[in-house]
């Protein structure tokens, strides 16, 4: 089945094109990072205005990179959830109407099951069952997945998610928006041995996280010190040590937790190379296998909506005429394929 | 001429088929329940009139102004109809069909639309009827509902929303221009389809990534003060 997928839950506008045979056709993306970035946060208004625009013109550039036809199209999918109401619900009425209109099945696919799923678009996917930690900008959750829609949350953030937390320490540091990535940038040149933050909730059992004390800690460190720019890339440094090894500390449980022996990882903040580089020597150490999307299947991204359709797809499951767009969605109501 | 079209951008929602000349419509009224309905509605009237959407000559939609995430609703609907089929789109403005339809139900001759836009503020325009189809007389605009522009004349009728929600500041600044309104009006469809018709022998369709929403309000946020 060639499935054609949208995403539009929050700033950024992905189109891919997936079939089941030949893999991965083409995906493209366009992110307004740019126009919220003015405003310290993304608009909801104006992210919705903008992917009306953005829309169709990325369909069509994908179906020319692949050499797809329209005709060919035997499927739609397009995330419904979680995320913006009115962001969602442009990706989920163009690409309603657009399996309405071809007389093919559309599926709303849930946005985190499509980040979960993303390392399968890799080279050596996993297999079934596995461990996932998804950090992104909204969520940060461990859970047990013994097959599509089969999924236990083991654990998940009391307060801040992951991502969040990169941003807003980044704002406070004065790195502007979104500062995740620009904050982990800097703490490649920060000392290491400068700082030790603390790693909140590891001194219990349980896999919850926490990330709003962390983010309080890093900001009286910084006020305290004498703001130099080295000051400041150690401080960096010192919280995304903190998170990656709060995340690390975690994952490792979860592992033993589950018995399984093979963790993925996935959500924009497995982008980050530190957390990437730990989770891997814990994952050796273990004995366990460590699995990440590309870096820009991490982020928001049209192929992994177009994949997590194109499961749910084959296996007989669609929407009905009747579509809809669901801002909060729990991940363990998704039905099993 | 075959020609589907979809208004979605108040409390309504309603879906009408134009086939040569005869127009069919279905219209709901229920807030947020747009996406729940809108292809529904469309499936069923192509079904019983047995036309599929690639046998359409073009889409229509409401473009604005109303609700945005109703005009982005019916927007994006059409242009996935039109980007599937490669059909042309024909545009249609929320504020004219809402006085097509006043002139279709009442032959009311000139109108003057307000939809209530929240803030103290109207969606406004004004037209009149000329051989049953509504012409602009004013161009539409968003604007605190005391000061909507003068009416010329005398025999005008107001149509839409911003009627009920703003009666006093709108007949006190109009007086005696206008005889009666209609404050529970809402724009339908079929009226969309009516002016669709005209403005596709006009030559005024769109290909599907140019139909895009006519909001008039474009100050939707208010940038941080500088530091
Ligand atoms: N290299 C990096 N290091 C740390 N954080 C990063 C890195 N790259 C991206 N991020 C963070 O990832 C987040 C964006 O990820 P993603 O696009 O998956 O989130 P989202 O879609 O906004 O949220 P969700 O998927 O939970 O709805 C941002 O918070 C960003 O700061
Ligand atoms: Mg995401």
């Amino acid at each position: 089945m060639l499935i054609l997928g949208i995403e539009t839950s929050c700033d950024e506008t992905g189109v891919a094109l997936y079939d089941g045979e030949r893999g991965l056709l083409g995906h493209t993306l366009y992110s307004q990072v740019a126009m919220h970035a003015e405003y310290g946060g993304v608009v909801p208004e104006l992210a919705s205005r903008d992917h009306v625009q953005k829309l169709l013109p990325l369909i069509s550039e994908v179906l020319a990179q692949a050499g797809v036809t329209r005709a060919e199209i035997d499927g739609v999918a397009y995330t419904a959830g979680p995320g913006l109401i009115g962001a969602l619900l442009v990706g989920a009425s163009v690409g309603r109407s657009l399996a309405w209109a071809w007389g093919v099945p559309a599926i709303g696919v849930h946005h985190m099951e499509g980040h979960l799923l993303a390392p399968m678009l890799e080279e050596n996917p996993p297999v079934f069952p596995f461990v996932a930690l998804l950090v992104s900008g909204g969520h940060t959750m461990l859970v047990k997945v013994e097959g599509v829609g089969r999924y236990e949350i083991l654990g998940e953030s009391l307060d801040d998610a992951a991502g969040e937390a990169f941003d807003k320490t980044a704002k406070m540091l004065g790195l502007g928006y979104p500062g995740g990535p620009v904050l982990a940038r800097l703490a490649e040149s920060g000392d290491p041995e400068a700082y030790r933050f603390p790693r909140p909730m590891t001194d219990r059992p349980g896999l919850d996280f926490s990330f709003s004390g962390l983010k309080t800690f890093t900001l009286t460190t910084w006020q305290q010190s004498t703001q130099t720019e080295q000051d400041k890339a150690n401080v960096a440094r010192a919280f995304q040590d903190a998170v990656v090894d709060t995340l690390a500390i975690k994952c490792k449980r979860a592992l033993e937790k589950t018995g399984l022996k093979r963790l993925v990882i996935a959500g924009g903040v497995s982008a980050n190379k530190g957390l990437r580089e730990r989770l891997s020597k814990m994952g050796g150490e273990l004995g366990a296998e460590v699995y990440y999307p590309r870096p820009e299947f991490c982020t928001d991204n049209g192929a992994m909506i177009a994949y997590a359709g194109h499961l749910r797809l084959q296996a007989g499951q669609h929407e009905e005429l009747a579509f809809t767009a669901t801002p909060r969605w729990p991940l363990e109501t998704l039905p099993a394929i | 001429m075959k020609l589907l079209a979809i208004e979605t951008a108040t409390e309504a929602c309603s879906v009408a088929l134009y086939l040569d000349g005869e127009v069919r419509e279905v219209f709901r009224l229920a807030p947020r329940e747009h996406a729940r309905l809108v292809l529904g509605m469309a499936d069923g009237l192509l079904a019983e009139a047995a036309v599929n959407p690639a046998q359409l000559d073009a889409v229509a939609f409401g473009r604005g102004p109303g609700a945005f995430t109703g005009v982005r609703i019916a927007t994006s609907v059409v242009q996935g109809i039109a980007f599937a089929t490669e059909l042309p789109v024909v545009p249609v403005s929320t504020l004219a069909a809402l006085a097509q339809g006043g002139c279709r139900e009442f032959g009311w001759q000139r109108i003057a639309t307000a939809i209530d836009a929240r803030m103290d503020e109207v969606y406004w325009g004004a037209y009149a009827c000329v051989d049953g189809l509504v012409q602009t007389q004013q161009e539409e605009r968003v604007c605190p509902a005391g000061e909507v522009p003068l009416l010329e004349g005398e025999g005008w009728h107001g149509v839409g929303s911003g009627w009920n929600a703003y009666e006093d500041e709108l007949k006190g600044r109009l007086d005696s221009a206008v005889i009666d309104s209609c404050g529970d009006c809402l724009p339908h469809a079929q009226d969309v389809a009516r002016l669709a018709v005209a403005a596709f022998d006009r030559g005024e369709a769109v290909s599907a990534e140019k139909a895009l929403p006519i909001y008039l309000r474009d100050q939707v946020v208010h940038r941080p003060a500088a530091k």
